[in-house]
């Protein structure tokens, strides 16, 4: 998920394809099969997987940030025991997305060089701030619901290490959505304090989380390659749609009210919304966003204190090799 | 408006649970500092393991020691509802994270002990404990496994890394013996054979940590003079801190169901 935001497109990129193997791959990708790491695949859809697959990894890791700024406050035992296996499970899922863009020729060391120096991006969502306990609700109720709109058509998508990773993923996704959901539901029922604590995350987190799904389809002319390869199977907007349809009702079983007076439920049942600002989703991907400063940043200082931990890591695993292949000399 | 701190009727058995608890909590708190924020992704999830197991034996201490105090006190107001005195960790646990090799050398420190401790209370009469301790020994023996390979892979790295983790092990050493102090108030429960005597595990802690600490080129500090106070809550000045970050929520909203 979290990469439809992202799209921009390398369809200038030249390159010259044997067109009998192009041909032969598009009739395999047509027939529903799945494409394998050693498989011949054109240089285009290698350099999109990769964007794509690393881009997702990277959500994955700076998306720990939000929530994991609410670890050490969350109110409950149970909750925060939950919550320190939440977040660990979206390491899980970067450590797991880094593997599947491995398998495309990329080392997990350039991708998150290349997500440190700003080339490659992330998520924006994850550039506004958790600011009281009720946004880990609503991140888990939200964010985790569209990143699983998202992902479930991901897990038919053409390249098998990234479809089987989606599987996964997404079963643990929608896990943290129902606890999300179940945070929200106990501020929703509880004290006047909660439940306004509940509405505000929900008016802070509403458009940005919509804003999730990309521009919308008209502004879009990118996912022509990607449909074609079956990496994408609905459009922006289709997907936005779902998730909205989907999101009116939980909203209004929990009582609260989704910051978007003109919202109106059309003849086929759809509920219509408003004009997104798209301003907004621009200044966020320009790096304006509330925190994409905070989190390259945090992100940078793990990186950078950590440096010395990784060299004595690789130092002691040389010294033994080394005292490995004496021993066997003698 | 803030939430008062609960009294607690601390009867040898109550406090004996509390103090374990308090050890869970507490390192698993710090533990969960990392997440987020570890030297590689991989040290990320080793560390929320470790914490979420500490954190699951912390619930079932305290679930166990409000059972068996019997007034209407739970896990979360044992945990967020007492006070910095009125906790009972040992005080190498509530030592701030630090660098990597700080951390590392308080989990190496305090899972030589406890993966003996829990093995040792399998045995306890209590039969409560020794679930628990069933439990808690097998996920000791990980942390122990886990911190010993980085303690050896830190000692014998690089010479930034030797250096770190001496001054680690130099800075540490002085809070690891009041995991072996038993007072009174545990005498009764250890003749009792509800409790083990923990000063029969020294010697075996005490082989465990040397070799480790050999094999990491390391060296273990001559001073053998010991802090405590955390058992009867005379804490460092860290814990405050931690607890002030803990308990924030529980605090600020009195009675408030999470
Ligand atoms: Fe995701
Ligand atoms: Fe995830
Ligand atoms: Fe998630």
């Amino acid at each position: 998920m979290y990469t439809q935001a992202l799209n921009s497109s390398d369809g200038e990129d030249r390159f010259v394809e044997d067109a009998t193997r192009a041909a032969a791959f598009q009739a395999r990708i047509d027939a529903d099969e799945r494409i394998e790491p050693n498989d011949w695949m054109p240089a285009a859809y290698r350099k999109t997987l990769t964007r794509q697959i690393s881009q997702h990894a990277h959500s994955e890791i700076v998306g720990m940030l939000p929530e994991g700024n609410w670890i050490t406050r969350a109110p409950s035992l149970r909750r925060k025991a939950a919550l320190l296996a939440k977040v660990q499970d979206e390491c899980g899922h970067g450590l797991y997305l880094y593997a599947a863009a491995e398998t495309l020729g990329s080392s997990r060391e350039e991708l998150v060089d290349a997500m440190l120096s700003g080339k490659s991006r992330y998520s924006s969502i994850f550039n506004y701030p958790t600011l009281t306990w009720a946004d880990i609700g609503a991140i888990g109720w939200l964010v985790d619901g569209a990143a699983i709109m998202n992902q479930i058509p991901l897990c038919r998508c053409s390249y098998g290490p990234y479809a089987r990773a989606m599987i996964r993923v997404c079963k643990e996704e929608s896990f943290h959505q129902r606890q999300g959901f179940e945070i929200m539901l106990t501020l929703a029922r509880g004290t006047e304090e909660q439940k306004a604590m509940a509405q505000n995350a929900l008016d802070r987190w509403w458009w940005p989380v919509l804003m999730m799904f990309g521009p919308p389809d008209q502004a879009s002319q990118h996912s022509d390659t990607s449909t074609k390869w079956k990496i994408k199977r609905f459009s922006n907007d289709e997907l936005r749609q779902k998730f909205v349809d989907a999101t009116v009702p939980q909203a209004e079983f929990l009582g609260l009210t989704i910051p978007d007076p003109g919202m109106t439920q059309d003849s086929e049942g759809h509920w219509r919304y408003s004009e997104i600002d798209w301003t907004e989703f621009k200044q966020v991907l320009a790096g304006n966003g509330p925190c994409n400063r905070d989190r390259l940043a945090a992100r940078r200082k793990a990186h950078e204190e950590g440096a010395w931990v990784r060299e004595a890591a690789a130092a002691y695993a040389a010294k033994r090799e080394s005292r490995r292949t004496a021993q066997a000399a003698e | 408006m803030t939430a008062a701190s609960i009294t607690v009727s601390e009867t040898p058995l109550v406090l004996y649970v509390l103090r374990r608890a308090d050890d869970a909590l507490v390192l698993g708190h710090r533990l969960s500092e990392w997440c987020g924020h570890a030297p590689m992704m991989e040290e990320d999830m080793a560390m929320a393991n470790m914490g979420l197991d500490l954190l699951g034996q912390a619930r079932e201490l305290y679930g166990y020691a409000a059972k068996v105090e019997g007034k209407d006190n739970d896990e979360d107001k044992l945990a967020y509802l007492r006070d910095v005195r009125q906790y009972r960790n040992l005080l190498l646990l509530e030592q701030p994270n630090g660098d990597f090799a700080r951390t590392m050398t308080r989990q190496f420190f305090y899972a030589a002990f406890s993966d003996l401790y829990w093995r040792a209370m399998m045995a306890s009469r209590d039969t409560t404990l020794a679930a628990i301790a069933a439990k808690s020994e097998k996920e000791s023996a990980y942390h122990l496994r886990h911190s010993s390979e980085w303690m050896v892979r830190l000692g014998d790295g690089t010479e930034e890394s030797h250096r770190r983790a001496q001054l680690a092990v130099d800075d540490l050493w002085a809070f690891t013996g009041e995991m072996f102090a038993v007072d009174d108030s545990e005498r009764g429960l250890i003749d009792a054979g509800i409790a083990i005597d923990p000063e029969s595990l020294r010697t075996q802690w005490l082989a465990t940590v040397a070799r480790v600490i050999d094999e990491a080129t390391l060296k273990l500090p001559a001073n053998d003079w010991m802090q405590k106070g955390g058992r009867i809550g005379q804490h460092t000045e860290h814990l405050g801190h931690l607890l002030s970050e803990l308990q924030s929520m529980q605090r600020t909203f009195p009675g408030a169901t999470w």
